[in-house]
């Protein structure tokens, strides 16, 4: 199992961590070259806009793209999820996306660091016990598209939207690569492992 | 659901997501559109860049707060401001404008040569400066959320910067190699925190981001602290004090993501027309060293 890690900038030494503490191979991903191979792709957290700039520059949309719709699992978390939305309404004009996810996303929903938080969520898919989630100038999730299922909601089943899945694209406006709680990368992994198994 | 705010780990967090970036010094709205245009993970809203505090003198302080609502306004990208050292009201008003992180920097005239900002007393993330891993783990001890090696601003010199990244890797790598009953004698001699020390040797490395400052002033310059282990780059007056922003900008940038990449940053660096003019570190007398400035 090999997993692509978008190595642009942003935390992504913490996605490769996590994946290769679970037992995978973490590749870092800066050009279309690094995607040889990849059975999975993780867009990390990070500066939406100098992300999607760097993806632009070195010409790894399409590859980015075609690699999705072949459906590969991929999975964006915060700028990584912006980057996957199909539309974002507060972003600066231009701001290049991947746009393959049926999704708005909402930039800086909760305001600036001085309001980003932690807190004990529930994610059914991942069990009951609670998940602490870390909200880093965290986006929201707006709008969902008919084929998109929530995963997670912020606080009850008429809060704001944190966690989605589109077939073969999750996202989360959460960093589960800032904690000590594999859980959301080993339901990531199953995916991949499912997929590469066919 | 309960919100924890400002918690070390949420402050601790912050960085992390500037990591392989750059962060870029910025005197006006404009500058800062041209920085996020360039690609920088985030700006720094400051008054002057220390090249120029540094060629005209006088006490620098922190920012007139309307050019920082300014320059947040500008942009979508994080915004920082500096403070002076131990100048903890106007670390406060900095987090009463929604700022995302301060810098209590060494570059602005010191307001306290004993004391720096408790900065555990505050709900957003302090980055402080660090000559040598004692320094660095006092700054963390204070409650400080990233590291930035100091190097000399203001000068588009690099020599200082590799110094300092250097003897803060160096004395990781004692710590981490000492034997156990060898370490509290290496906490007393660093003047750092016992407990930090044992982090670092859990982790293996700092217990928070470290990013390069104080003389970046060409893409090749950005590569070689990255290569050096820093997890990002600052570049204060090396963008704005070249003859073409945008290019500089965009370059450092691409220098800073492809570091391991020289035929990258060959291509990048090509006819980027002339960097900042920069200062030879002997022709400055040891007062005007900004580096000194802090403990």
């Amino acid at each position: 199992m090999k997993v692509g890690v978008l190595a642009l900038q942003g935390d992504f030494r913490e996605h490769c961590a996590m994946i290769t503490h679970l037992g995978a191979e973490a590749v870092e991903v800066r050009l279309p070259k690094h995607l040889d191979g990849v059975d999975a792709l993780i867009l990390p957290g990070g500066e939406s806009t100098t992300i999607g700039k760097l993806m632009v520059e070195y010409q790894l949309v399409e590859p980015l793209r075609a690699l999705i719709a072949s459906g590969s699992p991929v999975w964006g978390t915060c700028a990584g999820l912006i980057l996957l939305s199909q539309r974002t309404d507060n972003a600066m004009a231009g701001q290049p996306l991947l746009a393959t996810m049926d999704i708005t996303t909402l930039r800086n929903a909760f305001g600036s660091q001085r309001e980003s938080f932690g807190a004990d969520i529930t994610i059914p898919i991942l069990g009951e016990e609670a998940y602490h989630a870390v909200f880093i100038r965290a986006p929201l999730v707006s709008q969902v598209g008919p084929n998109v299922t929530v995963l997670a909601r912020l606080n009850g089943s008429e809060s704001e939207i944190i966690a989605v899945q589109e077939n073969n694209i999750i996202g989360t406006v959460f960093h589960p690569e800032v904690t000590y709680d594999t859980r959301f990368h080993r339901y990531f992994l199953q995916m991949a492992e499912k997929r590469v198994n066919i | 659901m309960d919100k924890q705010v400002g918690s070390e780990a949420i402050k601790r967090a912050f960085p992390e997501m500037l990591k392989g970036g750059v962060i870029m010094d910025v005197v006006t709205p404009e500058q800062a559109k041209i920085a996020e245009e360039a690609g920088a993970c985030a700006v720094m809203a400051l008054e002057r860049v220390p090249a120029d505090i540094r060629r005209e003198g006088g006490v620098s302080r922190m920012s007139d707060p309307e050019l920082i609502m300014q320059i947040k306004s500008a942009v979508t990208i994080p915004v920082m401001a500096k403070c002076r050292i131990g100048h903890f009201v106007e670390a406060e008003v900095l987090q009463s404008l929604g700022i995302d992180c301060i810098d209590e920097s060494e570059v602005l005239t010191p307001a306290d040569e004993s004391f720096h900002v408790n900065k555990r007393d505050f709900t957003i993330p302090f980055v402080c400066g660090a000559r040598d891993l004692g320094e660095a783990l006092r700054r963390i001890g204070e409650g400080a959320a990233m590291i930035r090696s100091k190097g000399e601003a203001g000068t588009g010199n690099i020599v200082e910067a590799v110094r300092h990244l250097r003897t803060i890797q160096d004395g990781m790598r004692k710590v981490i190699a000492l034997p156990e009953e060898e370490l509290m004698t290496e906490a007393k001699n660093l003047g750092a925190p016992y407990d930090l020390l044992l982090e670092i040797r859990k982790q293996k490395r700092l217990p928070v981001v470290m990013f390069c400052a104080g003389g970046i002033a060409t893409p090749a310059d950005a590569a070689l602290v990255m290569r050096l282990g820093s997890d990002g780059v600052f570049v204060g007056s090396g963008i704005f004090k070249s003859s073409d922003p945008i290019r500089v900008g965009k370059a450092v940038v691409r220098a800073t993501t492809h570091f391991q990449d020289p035929g990258i940053i060959a291509e990048v660096s090509r006819g980027l027309g002339k960097a900042m003019a920069g200062i030879d570190l002997r022709t400055l007398r040891p007062e005007e060293m900004m580096a000194s400035r802090g403990w």
